[in-house]
């Protein structure tokens, strides 16, 4: 009896193995926060959870003594989200290059996930629309148009974590202004992005993200974004240290209008702060 | 003398078997009481089965389940304490003792057996109560679990939001096991 007894127990527990009823386990936390670097991550807050997003840029590290390494300037966007669903988020922002305002959406299309339903990769839907307030109407050297002021970016943001510590993601991303100087650049702009994070220990991981411009014109005077970051997380906090070569803090801006050579070393120090409040209890 | 353990130990299972009861539905609760905040997660997916006959029970709890009011706090316990990628399952698996089979009503027992959180296995004692009503069975208990005897850390910067001791709660209705 004795020796029948821990072979027994055994049994029971792959009886419940084989009782369990498949059921699928959705892969959460691929990223730490709703920003990669710069841009957009796949995440979306959950149900009835608020973020607010204090995202900074500093001036050029290489600027000199006199600007104190880029300190003494800042670019701004203070943001709100709002996890409408568990996949649907809704969010605005200003951000203080361009006076711009933002409005967008974003929606969890697919989930990555394993057991019943086997989905390799989620896929997150994101639009925005910006009003670009800088200049004002009176300053113009043309006569500016409300529709003047508009762009829109539209995004596939595709990401696999393929393990705990490692995720990547790649972002299909379209840009479309209204108005455009069009001795530089198209009305309309198609870039690929790709980006990834390893995470070190548990509450922190370092991001890298990249911007690919396609079919720029001649005489285009800017710039690839590129970033790479470093996340921190505590409690209900992310700290997202970047250095990148963009003050923009909106998609139009850094994705279509960056000014720095990253490897000329014009590089602009910053960080995303974000804290999340749950305002709905889920159940 | 060995073949006839053999033929014992073949053939026992399948005694049993009309013993055997399983789960219908169940509930386990953790609940963490700190400074900042109390904290309550439910688990409704968790399975058992217990065999009446010889004591034995095993369950089985799926982490990820576990659903929390906030929900950055669920992705965090998953993803930062509880491990759950690397550690899908929670189980137990031991025995009862003190239960009457043939008793109606509320009884004491208690089981010992092998908890694993997080990868890692204790052995314990656990009192609870069962209580058998028609052919159905209930069995409730509540016990402390000490998150470091389970590798489990709790953050050390800026919240002291997480108690070292939490308490969980189970609650298993069974029913009689029809293969």
């Amino acid at each position: 009896m004795l020796l029948a007894i821990p072979g027994l127990s055994q049994d029971l527990l792959q009886e419940l193995a084989r009782q369990a009823e498949p059921s699928t386990v959705y892969t959460s936390a691929t990223f730490k926060g709703t920003r990669l670097v710069n841009g957009q991550s796949i995440e979306t807050k959950g149900k009835g959870a608020l973020e607010f997003i204090f995202q900074h840029r500093f001036g050029r590290i290489n600027s000199g003594a006199y600007e104190f390494f880029g300190l003494d300037q800042a670019f701004v966007r203070l943001g709100l989200e709002y996890g409408i669903t568990d996949r649907l988020g809704a969010g605005f922002g200003r951000n203080s290059e361009d006076k711009t305002m933002d409005v967008y959406l974003r929606y969890k299309v697919l989930r990555q996930s394993t057991g019943k339903i086997n989905m390799p990769v989620t896929l997150t839907a994101f639009g925005m629309a910006a009003v670009k307030n800088s200049p004002r109407t009176e300053d113009a050297s043309y006569a500016i148009q409300f529709e003047d002021r508009l762009s829109y970016t539209g995004q596939l943001l595709i990401a696999r974590k393929f393990t705990s510590a490692l995720s990547f993601q790649f972002m299909p991303t379209f840009v479309h202004k209204n108005t455009v100087d069009a001795s530089i650049e198209k009305n309309d702009q198609a870039l690929l992005g790709i980006g990834g994070r390893v995470k070190i220990t548990r509450s922190v991981a370092l991001t890298a993200e990249y911007y690919h411009r396609l079919s720029v014109p001649a005489g285009n005077p800017y710039y690839n974004p590129i970033g790479f970051g470093v996340d921190i997380e505590t409690g209900g906090h992310v700290f997202q240290l970047v250095f990148t070569n963009t003050r923009g803090l909106t998609e139009r801006a850094f994705l279509t209008e960056t000014t720095g050579d990253f490897f000329n070393g014009d590089i602009h120090f910053g960080f995303n702060i974000t804290r999340t409040f749950q305002l709905k209890k889920k159940k | 003398m060995k073949k006839y353990w053999f033929v014992i130990a073949l053939t026992f299972p399948f005694l049993l078997n009309a013993q055997r009861f399983i789960t219908e539905k169940s509930s386990v609760v953790f609940f963490s009481k700190a400074a900042i905040e109390d904290i309550t997660a439910q688990n409704i997916k968790a399975i058992g089965i217990f065999d009446i006959g010889s004591g034995e029970i095993a369950f089985s709890i799926p982490v990820n389940e576990f659903v929390f009011a906030k929900s950055l706090m669920q992705e965090h316990f998953n993803e930062k304490y509880l491990e759950t990628e690397k550690f899908p399952k929670s189980t137990f698996q031991g025995k009862v003792s003190g239960f009457q089979a043939g008793a109606q009503g509320s009884q004491l027992v208690h089981a010992t057996g092998k908890l694993t959180i997080h990868g890692i296995t204790k052995e314990v004692d656990i009192q609870g109560s069962a209580e058998k009503e028609k052919d159905h069975l209930t069995i409730k208990t509540k016990f402390i679990v000490v998150l470091g005897d389970y590798g489990i850390a709790r953050p050390q910067l800026l919240w002291q939001n997480i108690a070292e001791q939490v308490e969980v709660t189970i609650e298993f209705t069974f029913k009689p096991y029809e293969k």
